[in-house]
């Protein structure tokens, strides 16, 4: 080693090598410093990412929503069109328009360029002026046509993608799927103009409700079946409705199962019509505020019914039913675009969106479940400009006089605002306001349910159980052995109950689920006279003990009394096992579960929070019993020595000197535990149904926040707002764990500061 | 409080000087120790029981009309449960006793009953008994078999009858066993390597043409190609002749059992894994077939959906996953550690950052999961496949959950154990020694490299160790970052490039959970999920017990450093 060393006296090196030597020595150092500098910097910094990158995920979320202009040109006019515009409509892909023009022909146009692709007239349009325009589904893919002799035409427009030498087109199409010839819902003689229309597909069944001029209203359902053999188009009437309406009709509009009609009158009374009955009877709603109804359309799902009224609001009203299975039209919400009356309604095709347009041209984007106003923005001059919506909400349409302007709009996430996420909801289909979490379903007009109140409740159920578990027993566990126990036995004893710490806690959720749950409730009396019996057996073992001669006292050293306590323990736990039948033949007739249903009336799940206490609670006792044992050992013990000379016993010292001295630190220890408690996530994963429900019942399940992510994220769309709705619970759990273990981490160091002091 | 009532030691006093709260507390901290030794107790005795030869007894179940039916099958299970529940669920007890004991039979043969475990009663077991020519046939599909022989047939000639059958029908068990392995070591060696190189090829091609695009491939470098791949084509035609002549003499030989119900089934050979008389072992047989048990559940592949056979492939993950993790979190640990104990300047700065870490072990796990799908699998691995394999598209490389994307996840959960344990150790080291070594001329550079970590290297090991404990055992984070229940091909393999980091993997903490609550037969997965928990804890139990040792050793190491 002589060859490092620097001093030149003692040096074999000539003065050229060891220079070179120094410099070489120089530069390691830097090296080393520069090294360690960047990989600790770059460590702590991959920390911080965490934090900053579920930010990053999340912010979207909240990030306001944006509308740009793309472009505008004169509208896209047909041979002999007056501009003027009955339906408005845009395709996937956002390359081709349609319009109905007034003389009843379907113009396509580019979207992109403004020019006409093609345009037809439509059947029976070279007879009959257009009077009624109705489409069944959101995207207007298919229309109905009323016209003004009593006629109706179902038209069909299909686009279709195709990549002829490697670039995108898209092709449109009409066709009749009900045949080409006109329909006549009032019969062949009624000539009155069609005012009304409304059209329900299901499958092979259409349902059509129209309104003529004289207020004569009919509402048939039809099916067709295609014949195989000459492949033409058979049509039958299977059911028909027919009614007079009076008043001044704004609109009507079926349901999603053809049950109602819903017919609005522009003085703001809204009337349902019982389909299923006969004779359709009716009920009425009138909407808020003095209000009258200037437009009106289906959300998406066609189960609620969105009315624009002539002071800037929109209302959502929907079908309610009610124990005795009986439905009852109700206002749910209503939300607010400006002061001007609303024009037009336009609902998404894939969410519970709409966009609104009021008589001062400003437009509205709107979630009707968050119940609230992504976007709003003046779009027109006019009064009396058409808008459209893009199939995924990205693109506006607006035709204003002879004018077509075409906007980008960024509004992912309408769905999210700080109701939605944590207050009550009155969802779709539910008969009252409530929390709920169900983010995805099969079919795709579901609404999502995105309350993260259920599952932030599951959570803190749990660690509640938990910690009404773990924290008596650890605490006095971390007493007995911080200040009464022998020596020799600490040293063994403290690394065993640490040990449980390390032991993975998929193997507590599978025994709790696989083991523990079936045992429960099997001998449910049992668990809890177990734990009412364990208590008086350890004080009656030492009152014996108390009692017992004298040698066979001094046999047994002080501070081993928890293994003397151990066969008494074992002797509480077993001995209501072992009763568990006879108790429940005796007192609950013969099964618990049974009893608890029935008499009681409370729902049991096989794997409920009582488990999950159990199994949680001995995950977290480690790690509280640990730190508050540190902290109760760390107790000066010039303290304690004085307490007890000056006369008082060991456990007055323990309560009067030790635990108020070491209490910060106890709760630290509590508050570690209860942060751990909250992010588990395989305990309760295994060992609950995973229902997010929101009950105190010890006997039901839960969903926590982590099981739901570990459940749902990987089934979950990147990018969608369910995918970023799993990060802010992520970011939830981190914040909420990092609050509670600085705040624990403070005390802890507040507290060894003052045993410093001490 | 007079001294006379101190003098009396009666139970007065006994309770004034608060002994009853002393004893609660003795009673609260046993209460916590029995249930960590009786946790790990009851895992040891399940998880091993099941490698242990099972008698197969035989009794006849009594129906209330009298009617009796044999049953035949191993007992998996006992409970005593109240007669009234027994009686709602419509079972016959013949007796009026408050509870009755009743047993779950693994009686088998799900072929023929439809499942393979019922509830008895035990009331109504009669003539029970341990017939030594019951024999037990594990097959590959559809569970045990438990019956008597009837015959051994090859190429569907009888050969030999009865109980005489045993010594020839194993030999040919023996003789079908080893052919099978013939054959899953060309399927998954041999015809896994020539699949592997035409994925390549493809891949190649793929390349090649969105390299040259919008031309047109060279016809040299295409004729390459197709040379290669009908060279692997041409292996593979071989190979497939090779496996069909073994296929062929497996086919030879079957047995014919019958059921308690006088069926009669025959079971090729080529169906069956495991062949026993249970009730006929001696000790030593016994022995002999748990350490048999044993060796196939470590080293085997999982049968029938994971409920059977061994856990390799999950052992396997679970190592190479916690390998790469700690050849990546040791090294930045240490050198975070060292930057903030010896680099950094002390203040607020550097108390808040080690708060932070510190806390950040408290973080649940699933954050990690979360941050580690989000950044690494789809950020990051999503532009590695945008740069580096475009000719995979759509098909995703490193753009999904594997292997490196789950090592690095809890890397980073683990990172926070490995920067404390040293920062620990750093913290303890004497000051005298570091400033010798500088007052000697050292620089700093070298008083760390030379001085300072081989002392603290044992505090980076208990680091070290900590971090493998908790990887192992974790399982939530890994659920969204690369775990499945079945991987087809192990993350490590003959074919280059050897180590295939994208390649997703088993875990024995997943498979615990996925066989124990995801599993069709639950019921009969369960020895297997107790004994894969067993080796689990086991190997967490004894990493920690290695660690704490390593821990105390250099306290009391640097203790006398001090001195």
């Amino acid at each position: 080693m002589t060859d490092t060393s620097p001093t030149s006296t003692l040096s074999w090196l000539t003065p050229e090598q060891s220079a070179s030597l120094q410099r070489r020595r120089k530069a390691k150092e830097y090296l080393a410093r520069g090294t360690i500098m960047l990989g600790g910097v770059g460590v702590i910094g991959a920390i911080a990412l965490i934090f900053f990158y579920l930010v990053w995920e999340v912010m979207p979320l909240f990030k306001p929503s944006a509308i740009e202009d793309r472009g505008s040109y004169s509208l896209p006019l047909a041979a002999g069109d007056d501009g003027r515009t009955l339906f408005l409509a845009l395709e996937e892909q956002n390359e081709v328009g349609s319009r109905l023009n007034a003389a009843g022909e379907l113009v396509f146009f580019d979207v992109a360029a403004g020019t006409v692709g093609s345009s037809t007239r439509i059947v029976h349009a070279d007879v009959a002026t257009p009077t009624a325009v109705a489409s069944p589904d959101t995207g207007g893919e298919m229309l109905a046509v009323g016209f003004n002799d009593g006629r109706v035409t179902i038209v069909n427009q299909s686009f279709a993608v195709t990549w002829p030498d490697n670039v995108k087109t898209v092709t449109s199409e009409i066709d009749y799927p009900y045949g080409e010839a006109a329909l006549a819902p009032f019969g062949e003689s009624v000539t009155a103009p069609v005012t009304h229309l409304a059209l329900r597909i299901d499958d092979d069944t259409y349902q059509l409700a129209a309104r003529n001029g004289n207020g004569q209203v009919v509402v048939t359902t039809v099916e067709s079946t295609e014949n195989m053999m000459t492949e033409e188009v058979e049509i039958t009437e299977t059911a028909r409705r027919e009614f007079t309406l009076t008043g001044d009709v704004q609109a009507i509009h079926l349901d999603n199962d053809g049950w109602f009609l819903f017919v609005v009158h522009a003085s703001g009374a809204v009337q349902v019509w019982d389909l299923r009955e006969e004779t359709p009877v009716q009920q009425q709603v009138q909407l808020p505020g003095d209000a009258r109804a200037t437009t009106s359309a289906m959300l998406l799902g066609h189960v609620s019914l969105l009315v624009g009224d002539d002071k800037g609001r929109i209302h959502q009203l929907f079908m309610v039913r009610d124990a005795q299975n009986h439905y009852a039209l109700t206002h749910i919400r209503s939300i607010a675009l400006e002061n001007a009356p609303i024009t037009r309604l336009v609902p998404e095709q894939r969410r519970k969106s709409f966009a609104a347009l009021d008589a001062q041209g400003r437009v509205g984007f709107f979630s009707a479940t968050a119940e609230r106003r992504a976007l709003d923005t003046k779009v027109s001059d006019a009064g009396d400009a058409t808008i459209a919506v893009s199939p995924r909400g990205d693109r506006l349409l607006v035709i204003d006089g002879k004018q077509l302007d075409v906007h980008t709009v960024h509004n992912e996430h309408p769905d999210v605002s700080w109701k939605a996420l944590w207050g009550k909801v009155w969802y779709e289909g539910y008969d009252e306001p409530k929390y709920i979490w169900q983010s995805s379903a099969a079919n795709n007009d579901f609404e999502p349910k995105f309350s993260l109140t259920p599952l932030a409740f599951g959570t803190l159920k749990a660690a509640i159980f938990a910690m009404i578990l773990a924290m008596p027993l650890a605490i006095c566990g971390a007493i007995f052995t911080a200040y009464f126990m022998a020596p020799s036995l600490r040293k063994t004893v403290k690394p065993t109950i640490e040990l449980m710490a390390a032991l993975p806690t998929v193997i507590l959720g599978f025994l709790a689920g696989l083991w523990l749950a079936p045992l429960f409730e099997q001998a449910l009396p049992a668990v809890f006279t177990m734990l009412i019996v364990t208590p008086l057996f350890i004080l009656v073992a030492a009152m014996l003990w108390n009692q017992a001669p004298e040698r066979l006292r001094h046999r047994v050293p002080d501070g081993y009394e928890p293994i003397l306590l151990m066969p008494v323990i074992a002797l509480a736990v077993a001995l209501p096992f072992l009763l568990s039948g006879w108790m429940e033949t005796t007192f609950f007739g013969g099964d618990v579960r049974v009893w608890l249903t029935n008499t009681l009336e409370i729902p049991f799940d096989q794997r409920n929070a009582l488990v999950v206490g159990f199994a949680m609670g001995f995950a977290v006792i480690p790690t509280i019993y640990s730190i508050a044992e540190d902290a109760l050992f760390e107790v000066p013990k010039h303290l304690t020595q004085g307490s007890l000379a000056l006369g008082a016993t060991p456990w007055q010292t323990m309560m009067r000197v030790v635990l108020p001295t070491a209490s910060p630190g106890i709760f630290s220890a509590v508050m570690i535990g209860f942060g751990r408690a909250v992010g588990e996530t395989m305990i309760v994963l295994m060992a609950t149904g995973n229902t997010p429900v929101m009950t105190m019942n010890i006997f039901e399940g839960f969903r926590t926040l982590s099981a739901n992510i570990a459940v749902e994220m990987p089934e979950s769309e990147v990018g969608s707002t369910h995918f970023r709705i799993l990060f802010l619970a992520a970011l939830v759990l981190f914040l909420f764990t990092f609050l509670v273990n600085t705040t624990a981490e403070i005390v802890r160091q507040r507290l060894r500061k003052k045993y410093g002091t001490l | 409080m007079s001294i006379k009532t101190v003098q009396n030691k009666g139970l007065g006093h006994w309770y004034r000087q608060g002994t009853p709260w002393i004893w609660l507390n003795a009673g609260a901290l046993a209460i916590s120790l029995m249930a960590v030794l009786g946790l790990l107790g009851y895992i040891f005795a399940k998880g091993i029981v099941h490698f242990w030869p099972h008698d197969v007894m035989q009794a006849e179940y009594v129906a209330e009309d009298g009617s009796r039916e044999t049953v035949l099958g191993e007992i998996a299970a006992d409970e005593v449960v109240a007669t009234t529940r027994l009686r709602e669920a419509g079972e016959w007890v013949p007796n009026d006793h408050i509870e009755n004991e009743r047993q779950l039979v693994k009686v088998g043969n799900r072929d023929v009953f439809g499942r393979d475990f019922r509830w008895v009663i035990s009331a109504r077991l009669e003539n029970v008994q341990f017939p030594t020519d019951a024999w037990l046939v594990e097959r590959r599909e559809w569970g045990n078999f438990y019956g008597r022989v009837v015959n051994i047939k090859e190429n569907g000639n009888v050969i030999a009858e009865g109980e005489a059958a045993w010594p020839e029908f194993v030999a040919r068990v023996d003789r079908a066993n080893a052919l099978d392995a013939q054959i899953v070591d060309i399927q998954k060696g041999a015809i896994g390597r020539i699949n592997y190189g035409i994925e390549q090829l493809r891949l190649e091609e793929k390349k090649l043409a969105l390299e040259h695009a919008p031309a047109p491939v060279p016809a040299d470098a295409l004729a390459d190609i197709e040379t290669r791949r009908k060279a692997l084509q041409a292996d593979y035609e071989v190979l497939t002749a090779e496996l069909g002549n073994l296929y062929d003499q497996m086919k030879r030989d079957a047995v014919t059992l019958r059921t308690t119900t006088g069926s009669e089934h025959e079971i090729p050979l080529a169906k069956i894994v495991f062949v026993e008389r249970p009730n006929a072992l001696s000790l030593p047989e016994k022995i002999g077939h748990f350490g048999h048990k044993l060796w196939e559940f470590v080293s085997a592949d999982p049968r029938e959906s994971n409920t059977e056979g061994g856990i390799f492939p999950a052992i396997f993950g679970t190592v190479m996953m916690v390998f790469l993790m700690t050849l990546i979190v040791t090294p930045f640990g240490v050198i975070a550690a060292i930057y903030l104990r010896e680099y950094a300047s002390q203040g607020w700065m550097t108390r808040t950052v080690r708060i932070a870490v510190n806390n950040l072990a408290g973080v649940p796990s699933i954050v990690y999961g979360v941050f580690g799908l989000g950044f690494f699998v789809y950020f990051l691995g999503g532009n590695l496949d945008a740069l580096f394999y475009p000719e995979a598209a759509p098909a995703p490389v490193f753009g999904t959950p594997g292997l490196m994307w789950a090592s690095l996840t809890l890397a980073l959960l683990t990172v926070p154990v490995v920067i404390v344990a040293t920062e620990e150790g750093l913290s303890r080291v004497p000051k005298s020694i570091r400033e010798g070594s500088l007052a000697l001329g050292a620089t700093k550079a070298e008083t760390l490299w030379r001085i300072i970590l081989p002392i603290v290297s044992p505090a980076i090991m208990t680091g070290m160790i900590l971090a493998i404990a908790r990887a192992a055992g974790e399982v939530a984070p890994l659920m969204l970052v690369g775990v499945v229940k079945l991987a087809p091909t192990l993350p490590l393999d003959a074919n280059a490039p050897f180590l295939h980091l994208d390649r997703k993997f088993m875990h024995l903490g997943f498979h615990i959970y996925d066989v124990g609550f995801q599993s069709p037969n639950v019921e009969a997965a369960r020895p297997l999920v107790y004994a894969t928990a067993f080796l689990l804890v086991a190997v967490v139990a004894a990493l920690n017990i290695v660690a704490i040792v390593i821990r105390n050793r250099l306290r009391e190491k640097n203790k006398q450093l001090e001195n």
